[in-house]
């Protein structure tokens, strides 16, 4: 058993179990995220030698270089490795709560739930003069509201004696048509300038992100990560199913209902700054899995690496590779995760 | 069910038939120039080129047919979806067709600047067909074939990944997402009679068939095991009825855009109704589908007068609710 090593911490309140192999992997996929940062950073109308790069970030370079690098691509590439991260973080959780290896927060409606609410605070909150009458600092609240809110429909509307993964699936699938049928609304009803604007936010794009956005939600979305690494072993306990569970004495339908509120607030986070990003919370948990097993305490980081490093390269392609058109990072992400959705269905064939 | 007898039964249809009647009427005299029943009566025996004649005429007469055909086919297409895949909750919009003709139809438009009626339908046809064979073939892949959840899942995920590329094609040029985007809420306002006609022999055909092939839809709704057991052709029936779906649900997409949740709705209540003989319940909620997209627009016309919201925006608000309650009641597992 030396592959392991155990860690426990409050009269083993909170316990794990440290798994050296995982532990390599996870280094190894730090260190690429790291450099997909970098060369994300350097990338774009005028290109920066990675080496310049860290030169900025230390405090060199010249003064247009610091611009580009500092004030117009750090903030975006910052936000989508943070919401990658994430709802990466999110799918896991709800993959191993659900037992269902095709429940992602945008399949169960959170995602769109948040949207709802983004679209609704943009054109309820906007004058004739194409302006916001209340600062777009509330709008991630707007956001988090309307995630919580779905999030909780969604599990109460489940609710009968207990929650069923099935049923949660179905009825967020309901409810999330439900908030896509809200969002036409009032993208209708709003005025047509947020239509657009409200649009390329439903795919999910982080054009417009700054460094206020950053320091918003990186607090936000650190704080509800450590917080999943610390219900780790739940997770975990969830996943042997519901009996297994309840007989090695896990309070099954309040953790359940804990978990879901841990990723609804890791889901707002990230919607309402980078918008409806859809298949991250699919597909990043799926890879992680395969590359470290399915021990939540690894899974996790493993799989928000996994989610911070495909938004990154899904917005480095989706700003240079149609340059000067801008596509949404959520197109990219849509064009990998389906496929891969549609190999997962392919792939249970053989088990 | 609370028809019992096939006299109740067919009078139940009558009644329908007649309400369906009603409804049409309705939606040609009611909306923001209101005009009376013997207006809309002069309008089309003694025209006089006056306003409210031309409105009936060209207006309300064709967003009346355009509803009653497509909320009529739209049902159709759930009865025969829920049977084919043992699904409760399947329709068109859950299963992602809707979504792969609005991205075919907004591709065209984008691409190849589409503007004929008639390459529009093909294209709508060919979105739906697309989507509907790939949900089909995808959920039936995996040992255990086509479980309801699996097909609900692959049908989210592919509406899920029809709709982003739609919004990305959208959002890369914004002059066309106001044209296209009350298209893809759903609609029945503002269409001429034109398109109606354009996809009217498909949808009927589609009618006709469906209503046909009523009584192999019970022998196959008692599970594949005893359909091939009884000496049905599985396989060609089970082809037949995908190739119905794509008629109706593409020829509806191709007139309103996506409306959903009516092929959720108006499929259960018709079984509550009439019962699960296909041969009544195909044409029964193929007109109570027609009463209520019939209803719905009528509906759209006031809520925020003078202006109108999506009629799809509607069903999907009166949808949802049952949606929920089929999903608590409908998965015992």
């Amino acid at each position: 058993m030396s592959n392991y090593r155990g860690f426990r911490a409050f009269d083993g309140k909170v316990s794990f179990l440290f798994d050296k192999k995982a532990g390599k992997k996870i280094g190894i996929l730090f260190i690429l995220t790291a450099l997909v940062f970098i060369i994300s950073a350097g990338l774009g109308g005028m290109a920066i030698n990675p080496l310049t790069v860290l030169h900025v970030f230390t405090g060199g370079g010249t003064d247009m270089e610091r611009l580009v690098v500092l004030n117009f691509r750090l903030p975006r590439i910052i936000i989508a490795l943070v919401a990658g991260m994430a709802l990466a973080a999110a799918g896991g959780m709800l993959q191993g709560m659900i037992k269902n290896p095709l429940a992602s927060p945008d399949i169960i409606g959170i995602t769109a739930g948040a949207g709802a609410a983004v679209v609704g605070f943009l054109s309820i909150f906007s004058d004739k003069n194409h302006s916001l009458t209340v600062s777009i600092q509330w709008l991630p609240l707007a956001a988090f509201l309307g995630a919580i809110l779905v999030g909780l429909t969604v599990y109460s509307l489940a609710w009968r004696n207990g929650v069923t993964p099935v049923r949660l699936v179905l009825i967020g699938i309901g409810i999330s048509a439900l908030m896509h049928a809200m969002m036409t609304l009032l993208m209708i009803l709003g005025p047509i300038y947020r239509a657009s604007e409200a649009s390329i936010w439903t795919t999910g794009s982080v054009s417009k992100a700054t460094w206020e956005q950053v320091w918003m939600i990186l607090p936000w979305t650190a704080l509800f990560l450590l917080i999943a690494f610390i219900y780790s072993r739940d997770v975990n306990i969830q996943e042997l199913g519901e009996e297994l569970a309840a007989g090695v004495g896990n309070a099954v339908q309040k953790n359940r209902l804990l978990l879901l509120l841990i990723s609804t607030c890791l889901v707002a986070g990230a919607v309402a700054f980078a918008g409806g990003i859809g298949f991250i919370g699919l597909m990043a948990p799926h890879i992680a899995r395969r590359l470290v097993g399915s021990s939540f305490g690894v899974l996790l980081p493993t799989s928000a690496l996994i989610g911070g490093l495909l938004v990154m390269l899904a917005d480095l392609l989706g700003r240079t590779l149609f340059s000067p058109i801008e596509v949404p990072a959520g197109v990219f992400t849509a064009a990998i995760g389906a496929p891969y959705f549609i190999y997962l269905l392919f792939r249970t064939k053989k088990r | 069910m609370i028809l019992i007898k096939n006299s109740t039964k067919l009078f139940g249809i009558i009644v329908a038939l007649l309400l369906f009647l009603v409804c049409i009427g309705m939606s040609i005299v009611f909306g923001y120039t209101n005009t009376s029943i013997h207006t809309a009566y002069e309008a089309f025996t003694q025209f006089n080129n006056s306003n409210e004649h031309l409105i009936i005429q060209n207006v309300r007469l064709p967003r009346a047919l355009i509803a009653a055909a497509v909320g009529a086919s739209l049902a159709m297409t759930g009865v025969l979806m829920q049977t084919l895949t043992k699904n409760p909750l399947a329709s068109p919009d859950i299963l992602g067709i809707n979504a792969g003709a609005g991205l075919a139809v907004v591709l065209a438009v984008t691409f190849m600047h589409t503007a004929s009626l008639q390459a529009f339908t093909w294209i709508s046809f060919l979105g739906a067909g697309f989507a509907a064979i790939a949900v089909y073939v995808i959920s039936s892949a995996g040992h255990d074939g086509l479980t309801p959840l699996k097909i609900t899942l692959a049908g989210a995920a592919m509406a899920a990944l029809f709709a982003s590329f739609t919004q990305g094609i959208l959002t890369a040029n914004e002059a066309e997402l106001e044209q296209v985007l009350f298209w893809l809420a759903g609609s029945v306002q503002g269409r001429k009679l034109e398109l109606l006609i354009a996809v009217l022999p498909y949808l009927l055909i589609g009618w006709i068939a469906a209503i046909m092939i009523a009584p192999k839809m019970n022998v196959l709704a008692m599970g594949d095991d005893v359909a091939k057991g009884l000496g049905l052709k599985l396989g060609i029936v089970k082809i037949v009825v995908v190739v119905i779906v794509i008629l109706l649900a593409g020829g509806s997409v191709a007139v309103a855009g996506p409306i959903g949740f009516i092929g959720i709705v108006i499929p259960h209540v018709a079984r509550k109704l009439i019962g699960t003989d296909h041969r009544w319940l195909i044409p029964f909620a193929g007109l109570l589908g027609g009463i209520l997209l019939l209803a719905a627009d009528i509906g759209a016309r006031y809520i925020i007068m003078p202006r109108e919201v999506p009629v799809g925006v509607i069903t999907a608000f009166i949808g949802t609710p049952s949606f929920v309650y089929i999903a608590r009641k409908g998965f015992r597992n």
